[in-house]
């Protein structure tokens, strides 16, 4: 069998006649029985609470969102939970124009953001709402807006998007991962920033 | 060559983990590996690990991993779908080229959570055999049949292998099955689960991890009072399709073992022990002829890969066990081997000597 530049397929002789394959499929299905860790599980039925847990590096205090029951810079085990506010800043963003398929409830164009709790070393990610995407910037301060008290679950989900507070913004040197990095001591940054600024 | 060896070892293999994830396996051991010698994070110059996908349910899961190692400032490293033993290969090459000295090499496997048995499905060839969705002892007992069939190998001696591992695995806290009382006519009693191949003749699956650090010649001296030395390594794969193939044998074994053994200037015979990566007691019976083990070697003290098989990580869990034998002085040559693919189509085999 030998494809034509014309995309027809051509037998040889002796399957003449025989309808030809032309592709095949193979269905792969795969279960798993998975359980996300006590960490996560932990994270996520805080979330049915509103309330939004992070953990504490037992190195330098660095909060890291979600937990992940380890500090990814030293490779070193973390237990410590730590509470955090469900407020924050804008650390860094993207303003999309095309639609996701089948996510009904995002109009075009949305702002995809990394969120930086207040306390938190890193961010994690979001949407920004509640004002117009192109007034939307780095250092941006946001709080988050949650679903109605009973359609709360333990889920993520659970926070619709993030709206912004009015409040000054935080200056750029020291939005996003920027303030943690300059607290490390061999940054030589000068902003001073700690992890928890 | 350059000299390289294992100076570390650190492994856990229990029945199943189930609140903890890999990266919170891999932190305890991989530091444990690294502290047993000294060395930070920092000291290591190249890392490479193995696991797979299909167990974890997840693309890329390898990359979260990483989160055990500390790769912070940004290391030189690399992953392979494979065994850690073929990952040790790897990291050994890297040695070899010379422009790092120390290497830190892991792998895990976290198969509870599905079915390893169809897992190992998806191995095969994707357009005529994983479509038939055969189940991994299934695969094994076609290879068993023939062994038995022809005459090679008997159903006592298959028997006396599981027994073998069985009790061989009384003591070692990393095996998931042992018994000091099994004997051959107990595992010959039990109901066959894919005919010829009984419970006891297929591996006992397990969770787990191991990590190893290797150093290369003066840096190992300095961080191991007895390193065991890598002198010969060989990696050989037989056909991938297994109808092309006589299962009966297994080329690429015999040929990776006489290219480490030559390699290090031994003999087979000369092994204190060997340690062999075999995930049925049929496997076992092929690998034994293969290599050309003559009963002068103590094969698998630990009790092997049927006593404890991580997936991805059984066959570097062989090496750290000879290595620690010789590091611990118990042996002075030690043979250690990993298989991958369907009916032990990929084979490694590494030789480790303490002088």
């Amino acid at each position: 069998m030998s494809g034509a530049p014309d995309g027809e397929v051509r037998l040889p002789a002796s399957l003449r006649g025989v309808e030809p394959v032309q592709s095949v499929r193979t269905p792969i299905r795969l279960e798993y029985d998975y359980r996300p860790s006590a960490s996560a599980e932990s994270y996520l039925r805080a979330y049915a609470d509103k309330r939004i847990i992070g953990h504490r590096s037992p190195v330098d205090g660095a909060v890291f969102i979600p937990p992940r029951g380890v500090d990814p810079r030293h490779g070193v085990a973390i237990s410590e939970e730590v509470d955090l506010p469900d407020t924050g800043h804008v650390g860094n963003f993207c303003v999309t124009h095309l639609p996701i398929p089948g996510r009904k409830g995002l109009e075009v164009p949305y702002v995809s953001a990394w969120i930086h709790l207040d306390g938190a070393a890193v961010g994690f990610l979001g949407l920004v709402r509640g004002c117009p995407t192109d007034e939307v910037r780095i250092g941006m301060r946001v709080r988050a807006v949650w679903k109605p008290d009973d359609e709360l679950g333990t889920t993520a989900e659970n926070i619709l998007h993030w709206e912004p507070t009015g409040e000054p913004d935080v200056p750029l040197e020291r939005a996003g991962n920027r303030s943690f990095h300059a607290s490390q001591p061999d940054a030589g940054g000068d902003t001073g920033g700690e992890a928890d600024a | 060559m350059r000299e390289v060896a294992v100076v570390a070892t650190a492994l856990h293999q229990v029945p199943a983990l189930t609140d903890t994830t890999e990266v919170q396996l891999m932190v305890p051991l991989i530091n444990a590996a690294r502290a047993a010698v000294g060395l930070t994070q920092a000291d290591i110059g190249f890392t490479c690990s193995g696991s797979s996908d299909f167990l974890a349910g997840q693309a890329f899961s390898f990359v979260q991993t990483l989160d055990a190692v500390g790769a912070f400032p940004p290391i030189c490293e690399s992953h392979v779908e494979m065994d850690g033993a073929f990952a040790l290969y790897e990291a050994w090459v890297k040695l070899q080229i010379g422009e790092v000295d120390t290497a830190l090499v892991f792998s895990y496997g976290k198969s509870s959570p599905g079915s390893l048995r169809d897992v190992l499905a998806l191995q095969l060839d994707p357009y005529f055999l994983a479509p038939l969705w055969p189940p991994a002892d299934a695969v094994a007992a076609l290879q068993a049949r023939l062994l038995l069939e022809s005459g090679l190998v008997g159903a006592q001696e298959l028997a006396e292998i599981a027994v073998r591992s069985q009790r061989n695995a009384v003591g070692n806290p990393n095996a998931v099955r042992s018994s000091s009382k099994v004997t051959v006519a107990d595992v010959m009693a039990e109901a066959p689960v894919a005919d010829p191949l009984r419970p006891s003749d297929l591996a006992a699956e397990s969770d787990g991890g191991c990590a190893v650090v290797l150093a290369a010649g003066d840096r190992a001296r300095e961080l191991c009072g007895r390193p065991a030395w890598i002198r010969g390594i060989g990696h050989r794969i037989d056909a991938h399709g297994l109808g092309t193939r006589d299962l009966t044998r297994a080329p690429s074994a015999e040929l990776a073992t006489s290219v480490a053994v030559a390699a290090a200037g031994l003999t087979v015979d000369s092994l204190d022990l060997a340690e062999l990566h075999s995930p049925t007691t049929s496997q076992e019976a092929i690998l034994v002829r293969e290599l050309g083990l003559d009963g002068s070697t103590e094969v698998n003290p630990s009790g092997g890969a049927l006593a404890a098989n991580t997936m991805m990580a059984a066959g570097l869990v062989r090496i750290a066990e000879a290595a620690d034998r010789i590091i611990d002085g118990g042996a002075d040559r030690a043979l250690a081997h990993a298989t991958s693919g369907p009916c032990l189509q990929q084979n490694l085999v590494c030789v480790m000597a303490g002088g």
